[in-house]
């Protein structure tokens, strides 16, 4: 009898162990998921996560429900501070924009990327130059011409959030043309748009998105995108002109890019398995007609990285924004 | 002519059944969530947003905008009964409508409050039916200098309009900006008063200070006053809405400026709370029975909760027209209608006819229906007033810590809603008025940036204000407003001396 027990507790063993191994390989939520937006509601990632929170739910992409919270303050610093006290915690993911570099730079709160566990790059967002359509700048070079014709300081560009991509990339404009305007920040991207339609600023780098429907509605002119290429998208939105109809910056003489990433992040310590599952969960997500649309509807770049390609295009950011930020004058004291 | 077409049109649309159905559900679940304070609409509309995308656009927007209006009918309540306004522009519903609830008129405060709400709505809805794409470009000149101004006249016809002593409505008003200051500075993206305390990162929210200020502080109020609600004599039947009824339409006058007060500052960007903010301190000035209000008087809850909504309903308009949402709710509601594939903007109404319309007509629809819904509530939300007092307000406190607590799901604005609590308190004992207060920490940050933003515009020059006549007619307004008393003495002093 005693060898039968023996090889009954060693099967009961290694099946459970391999038991063990096979829920480890396929890790799942156990509980409601939170999806962290460092900003507010309304906003480009805020839309983003809401529509992927519309998408998981209608194709049942999880067992779990899946819980949009915004977590605004700072700059977006609560949510990043939020998600780096979470170590260990699988259930919390969060949605990155810009500020993910700019806020620890320029409020020098203690936060920095490399806390955080990176999952996937799901795509990055265009910024467009636009100005009013009533005004006679037809292409970048009669803008700069104004701009530069303009007395110092009285050309208004428009932007969202202070110190944050929008200025990054008004600073990098005046550095390559030498001008200076006068940046004005407002709260949000559509906020801008609207100001730019009333004439309250002369120009703006909204996403895309932020200003299409000023565009189809004739108000407002885009001028160039600051990418190395032209935007993908050829349906026409107005006047018989499409996305890829606009030049980018740097073939009119203006040698400025800039992408923003739309990227997410999980809490520290997060096991391979996990940030697996969660992989896997954003490329079901991208397969969507509705994911595809909303990419259409904002003229984003599709690029999607995970793993160590991810980690090192955010290194890089990293550095990059460093040096902008630097010579923009816009760290904090103390950094 | 066009529009009517449509909007029978639109009728169509809403009154399918499945339609309708959508509406009743979309009413019930908007007051449930109103009522609780905290979660307020744009929670509220967030979290049942995804239940909606298997729906056509049209259906969903309707339920949603359904659940919105409840919850605008469902703040009235906790601000009447409990005194803890549920949303900013509740703040001055309170004044007089929880004084009559502790005066035994809960049935009377909540069926002016009702209806009221359901007339300034609908006068916003007809505005929009009417005028909609020309008052749609009157936002396009609202910029930061057309904003300052009309906070500086919020501000203004407050300190200038009110009964209390002036120097203590500037008082409690600069502690109120103190507070508004801490957080992130959003022009330079600075973090100001904060003193590295990382929970501070979002400053004071406006939800936290109320619910502490007015809930905890009352419930402390009355503990010292001998443990007892005064409402418990509330009449519980339908007569007293038929009652109320009858004596509303004598206040048609504060009605019909409380709506254009509404309209007006719901189509500029400015939103529900100056408006009812102004509005209520207008009525004091004007009305007859001014000197009693903040004792309950009923047309002080008529002046704030008429505006209020006629500000919030009109707010749709830039966000439909523009695509900038005036309020979270309406932010969240955006979004809604990105993921539908519904671009907002000039070329909505001209490629989505339907939807707009439709939208439009359950806007009238779903306003009558709310009414009905709440007014034969009406009863059942005075009866809980005649609850003992040892009872209800553990459950308010319970109540309060669970809409602190879900503002931003974090402990410590649990404490900091009882830090508020006791200078809630304190202030009341010291006379200090708290509307001021409140009024500053919700307009404080925005009137700011307007300020600096237009100075930033304008190089520094004081000019900006009064560089074109949009403009300057306000900030004039804005200082009549101010020194209201002045220049009613001195014109009495006129008159008696020419006799």
């Amino acid at each position: 009898m005693k060898p039968f027990v023996l090889n009954v507790a060693l099967a009961a063993i290694a099946m459970s162990c391999a038991n063990s191994v096979a829920s480890r390989a396929a890790w799942e939520p156990v509980r409601p998921v939170e999806f962290i937006v460092p900003a507010g509601t309304g906003g480009g990632a805020d839309q983003m996560a809401r529509t992927i929170q519309g998408i998981v739910t209608k194709h049942n992409l999880m067992k779990q429900p899946l819980v949009v919270i915004n977590k605004a303050g700072g700059a977006g610093g609560e949510g990043f501070l939020d998600v780096k006290t979470s170590s260990g915690n699988p259930h919390k993911i969060i949605i990155t924009l810009s500020n993910l570099f700019t806020t620890p730079l320029a409020t020098g709160i203690p936060f920095n990327w490399k806390d955080l566990s990176p999952v996937a790059m799901l795509a990055l967002d265009e910024f467009v130059l636009w100005v009013n359509a009533e005004k006679p700048y037809n292409s970048v070079k009669d803008y700069v011409d104004a701009a530069k014709k303009a007395p110092s300081g009285s050309f208004k560009m428009g932007g969202t959030g202070s110190k944050q991509e929008d200025q990054i990339i008004t600073v990098g404009i005046e550095k390559v043309i030498d001008a200076k305007f006068t940046y004005i920040p407002y709260k949000g991207g559509g906020e801008v748009a609207v100001q730019l339609v009333g004439n309250h600023v002369d120009s703006t780098v909204n996403n895309p998105i932020e200003a299409v429907a000023q565009w189809r509605g004739g108000k407002l002119r885009p001028l160039c995108v600051f990418d190395a290429q032209p935007m993908a998208y050829d349906e026409p939105i107005a006047d018989g002109k499409a996305w890829k109809d606009i030049p980018t910056c740097k073939s009119q003489g203006l040698a400025m890019e800039y992408l923003m990433l739309r990227g997410i992040f999980m809490s520290p310590k997060a096991t391979k398995d996990q940030i697996e599952y969660y992989v896997e969960l954003f490329k079901k997500v991208r397969a969507t007609p509705e994911w595809q649309e909303f990419m259409k509807s904002g003229a984003f770049n599709t690029t999607f990285l995970t793993g160590a390609d991810y980690a090192k295009w955010i290194e890089a950011e990293e550095k990059r924004h460093e040096v902008l930020m630097k010579e923009a004058g816009f760290l904090a004291s103390g950094n | 002519m066009e529009e009517l077409v449509n909007l029978f049109h639109g009728f169509a649309v809403a009154l399918q059944p499945y339609n309708m159905m959508l509406m009743i559900i979309g009413i019930t679940l908007g007051v449930i969530i109103g009522v609780l304070p905290g979660l307020g609409g744009a929670n509220g509309v967030a979290i049942l947003l995804p239940l909606t995308f298997s729906m056509p656009p049209t259906s969903a927007i309707i339920m949603l905008s359904c659940i919105y209006w409840g919850a605008l009918f469902g703040g009235a309540i906790t601000s009447i009964l409990f005194n803890i306004p549920g949303e900013p522009w509740s703040v001055a519903t309170t004044f007089d409508g929880y004084p009559m609830a502790q005066q035994g008129r809960p049935g009377e405060a909540l069926t002016a409050a009702f209806t009221s709400s359901f007339v300034g709505a609908l006068f916003a809805v007809i505005m929009i039916t009417l005028v909609a794409p020309l008052v749609a470009g009157f936002a396009l000149r609202f910029g930061p200098a057309e904003k300052f101004a009309v906070y500086f006249l919020a501000f203004c016809s407050f300190v200038g309009l009110s009964k209390e002593p002036p120097f203590k409505t500037i008082a409690a008003m600069m502690m109120g900006f103190a507070l508004a200051a801490v957080g992130l500075d959003s022009i330079t993206g600075q973090l100001r008063l904060t003193f590295g305390v990382t929970e501070l990162l979002n400053g004071f929210d406006f939800l936290i200070a109320v619910i502490g200020l007015f809930g905890i502080g009352e419930i402390l109020l009355t503990m010292e006053e001998g443990l007892a609600f005064r409402g418990g004599n509330a009449s519980i039947n339908l007569r007293v809405v038929l009652q109320t009824w009858r004596g509303l339409p004598a206040y048609w006058m504060t009605s019909l400026r409380s709506c254009l007060i509404g309209c007006w500052m719901g189509v500029t960007p400015a939103g529900a709370t100056p408006a009812s903010f102004m509005s209520y301190g207008i009525a004091k000035r004007l009305a007859r029975r001014g000197n009693n209000f903040g004792k309950g008087e009923i047309e002080g809850v008529i002046a704030p909760e008429t505006a209020a909504h006629a500000a919030g309903t009109s707010a749709l308009l830039p966000m439909l027209s523009l695509g900038v949402p005036g309020s979270p709710t309406a932010a969240v509601l955006l979004g809604g209608l990105l993921i539908w594939g519904l671009q907002p903007g000039p070329m909505l109404f001209v490629e989505q006819k339907e939807f707009v319309w439709g939208l439009i007509a359950s806007m009238y629809l779903g306003n009558l229906a709310g009414l009905i819904v709440v007014l034969t509530c009406v009863p059942i939300f005075a009866a809980i007033l005649r609850v003992p007092f040892g009872i209800i307000a553990p459950l308010i406190l319970v109540l309060c810590a669970i809409g602190a607590y879900s503002v931003h799901n974090s402990t410590f604005d649990v404490m900091l809603m009882l830090v508020f609590g006791v200078l809630g308190y304190l202030l009341k004992k010291c006379n200090y008025p708290l509307a001021p207060l409140v009024l500053a920490i919700v307009l404080g940050d925005k009137a700011e940036e307007a300020f600096r933003q237009s100075l930033l515009g304008s190089q520094g020059s004081l000019g900006v204000f009064f560089s074109n006549g949009l403009v300057s007619t306000i900030m004039a307004l804005g200082l009549v407003a101010l020194f209201w008393s002045a220049i009613q003495e001195g014109y009495s002093r006129l008159r008696t001396s020419l006799a």
